[in-house]
């Protein structure tokens, strides 16, 4: 197969502060600087003092075959859109090279553009001309691209009085109709209804099976799974190259763990009084903050008491989103007046996969003596997060299911007897 | 030369978006004021009816056989369609900034729509100057199918300054504010209010480097075809003229993969 995007020791840096100013003393003493024929003092250069800069892109490398469908995931600020920005030519790189065999559309936004004084039709064929079609190209297709809209009622009202749904539907419409060997995608799914964002993931799915190119970029870990066969994850401006898409959901959920602090409850060692000393949420044997919404995860707890104690009960709840609990586990804790006491003692709950929701969650703990009253209580700590890894079918709607799975089972239809 | 100067082939791949954009423009521009197109004839036409007043009446500068209100408004013409342009064309890259930060085009496509627009305009305000015509009862010559040639100059020549002011203005957001002044004083360099043949002879060769002279002696000389322009001026006015459009194509290619990143 040949290769469809080749990315060689890619860098970006950008200029932190105003950008666009370069002031006008610095241009002044430029200026001057080559007048008098002086070589710029490079200890003094503005545009090469530590600190000034900002490397959005160090050195990346990776290939994509055509053909195939690439996530590209990461966190806030990895250097996802400046990739982007580059592959579509918006910006070019400070060093290194791309290469591109193909015709490329590039999806950065729904309806750029479009002018609220036109109408919807003048909209539709300024927006696709934008993304690179010839007006014959429109003509052939627009009837098409009026229909994926659902705006065939409105096309020639102007676009001010479209609802913001229309209006990026109307803009996804005319992208997926470009007809490019390699289809860019940022977050364009995040718009839009449920129902619209089902028809667009469709769509990218069949220009996938038709053997283009497709480049996605989203926060949505199942519709990229669900899409994309390889991933790249981007962390810090680096990558480590293209990796099959479940390694590279892997890798994205380890990642944004150890940076957010989640999954952790940790009370300070010279702190007194807390009984409580340590929540921490671990999946595969790691504390995360992130869990795969498929595999069994554990949270532990680690407490340290008081010399002098009768017999406790740890209780525990995890909440929902909304602070409210979900289901609550209870275990004994020996006092000390028994052979079994431990004074550190350390209790881990295994909770199945598949069984909280994609969502956030917290966790309430509390410690009772043996007449109900509380000794130490922490209320929603150790916030940790179900992350949806795709194939679930009850997710792909991507609504809100709840937040358990529930267990059911369907029975089989009885015969009726009428 | 082909990583020196913009790719003209991509530009002329993209031909149907410059067309669209420019058509935006004009729509967008007259759909929300009353008199409309009235507009592109009313402000030429008033000013030559002012200039007429002042510079003839009160200043008595003459421009016989030719009536002056036919000579200042063949001259105000392309000095209209010039300095409204100029403005629109510096602001072009930096009012393109949504869609530049969002999609790849060529970027030259924004100030060659920007001075296709003016066109219209200038296609309306030779309707009025066929009416006084008429009214004066004066009958051009032969020189006016030079016309075209004169048109595709002017436009040239707005293009060849606007891509440097754009392309600056993404920088220096300086520009903006200095073409109108700068519009202002480079009206009196121009041989609009007066016939060029005013400027001592000395002068004219330097006269002539400011491109617009070439560009409103040429196209006054098609309209009214009295005398025939001075020939050195016109080459001179040309040559400057490319010398700037070659620079300017130059500078922004050199700078159009930064707009995206300061704009």
């Amino acid at each position: 197969m040949t290769t469809s995007v080749q990315i060689e020791n890619l860098s970006k840096r950008y200029r932190l502060g105003l950008t666009h100013t370069t002031s006008v003393r610095d241009l002044a003493n430029g200026f001057a600087g080559r007048l008098i024929r002086r070589k710029p003092d490079t200890d003094h250069q503005p545009s090469e003092r530590k600190g000034d800069h900002f490397w959005a892109l160090k050195d990346i490398n990776f290939s994509i075959r055509e053909g195939d469908t690439v996530g590209i995931i990461g966190r806030n600020g990895a250097g996802k859109s400046t990739l982007l920005k580059i592959l579509s030519r918006i910006t070019s790189p400070t060093t290194g090279r791309v290469e591109l065999n193909g015709r490329v559309a590039s999806l950065l936004e729904v309806g750029t553009g479009f002018h609220p004084e036109l109408t919807g039709r003048e909209n539709l064929y300024l927006n696709g001309t934008i993304l690179g079609m010839t007006r014959a190209e429109v003509n052939r297709q627009f009837d098409a691209i009026v229909s994926f809209a659902g705006v065939e009622k409105f096309i020639d009202t102007p676009v001010k009085r479209y609802s913001s749904g229309m209006k990026v539907r109307l803009g996804f419409a005319v992208a997926a109709h470009l007809d490019p060997e390699i289809l860019i995608v940022d977050e364009v799914l995040a718009v839009g209804d449920l129902d619209f964002q089902r028809k667009c993931l469709g769509k990218m799915d069949d220009v996938a099976k038709s053997g283009r190119t497709i480049i996605f970029v989203s926060h949505n870990m199942a519709a990229v799974s669900q899409l994309c066969k390889t991933g790249v994850v981007l962390s810090g401006g680096t990558t480590d190259g293209v990796m099959p898409i479940s390694e590279a959901i892997d890798t994205y959920i380890r990642q944004s763990s150890v940076s957010q602090k989640d999954g952790l409850f940790l009370i300070d060692r010279d702190e007194a009084g807390s009984i409580i000393r340590e929540i921490s949420v671990q999946q595969s044997g790691a504390n995360t903050g992130v869990i795969r919404h498929d595999q069994n995860f554990d949270v532990e707890f680690s407490l340290q008491l008081p010399p002098e104690i009768g017999p406790t009960k740890l209780s525990i709840a995890v909440c929902d989103r909304f602070q409210k609990k979900i289901f609550t586990a209870i275990t004994d804790l020996a006092g000390s007046r028994n052979d079994a006491f431990d004074p550190r003692p350390v209790r881990t709950l295994n909770v199945r996969g598949r069984f909280l929701m994609p969502g956030n969650y917290s966790i309430v703990a509390g410690l009772l003596d043996s007449r109900g009253a509380i000794l130490d209580q922490h209320h929603h700590v150790c916030p940790f997060r179900i992350e949806n890894v795709g194939d679930d079918p009850i997710l792909s709607g991507g609504g809100d299911y709840g937040v358990v799975f529930g267990e059911h089972e369907w029975l089989a239809p009885s015969p009726t007897s009428c | 030369m082909g990583t020196m100067l913009p790719d003209l082939r991509e530009v002329w791949r993209y031909r149907d978006l410059l067309m669209l954009l420019a058509w935006r423009d004009i729509s967008a521009k007259f759909r929300q004021s009353i008199i409309g197109y009235g507009w592109a004839i009313a402000r030429p036409l008033l000013t030559a009816i002012i200039y007429t007043l002042v510079f003839h009446f009160f200043v008595r500068i003459d421009t016989a056989p030719i009536p002056y209100t036919i000579f200042a408004f063949a001259g105000l013409i392309p000095w209209m369609y010039f300095s409204n342009s100029l403005s629109l064309v510096t602001g072009s890259v930096v009012g393109g900034g949504g869609m530049l930060t969002k999609v790849y085009f060529p970027r030259l496509v924004l100030p060659l729509s920007t001075v296709a627009v003016g066109l219209i305009e200038v296609t309306l305000q030779l309707g009025v100057l066929g009416l006084l015509m008429v009214w004066y009862q004066y009958v051009p010559g032969i020189a006016i199918l030079c016309l075209p040639l004169f048109v595709g100059v002017t436009l040239l020549t707005t293009l060849a300054f606007g891509i440097w002011l754009t392309a600056l203005n993404v920088k220096y957001r300086d520009v903006a504010m200095a073409v109108p002044f700068l519009i202002q004083t480079w009206m009196y360099l121009c041989p609009i209010i007066y016939p060029s043949s005013v400027v001592p002879e000395r002068f004219r060769a330097i006269y002539a480097l400011n491109p617009m002279v070439g560009v409103i002696e040429g196209f006054r000389w098609c309209l009214i075809g009295s005398n025939p322009p001075d020939w050195t001026m016109m080459t001179i006015s040309m040559v400057a003229m490319i010398v700037i459009l070659l620079g300017g194509m130059f500078y922004f290619r050199k700078v159009e993969t930064t707009f995206a990143d300061i704009i």
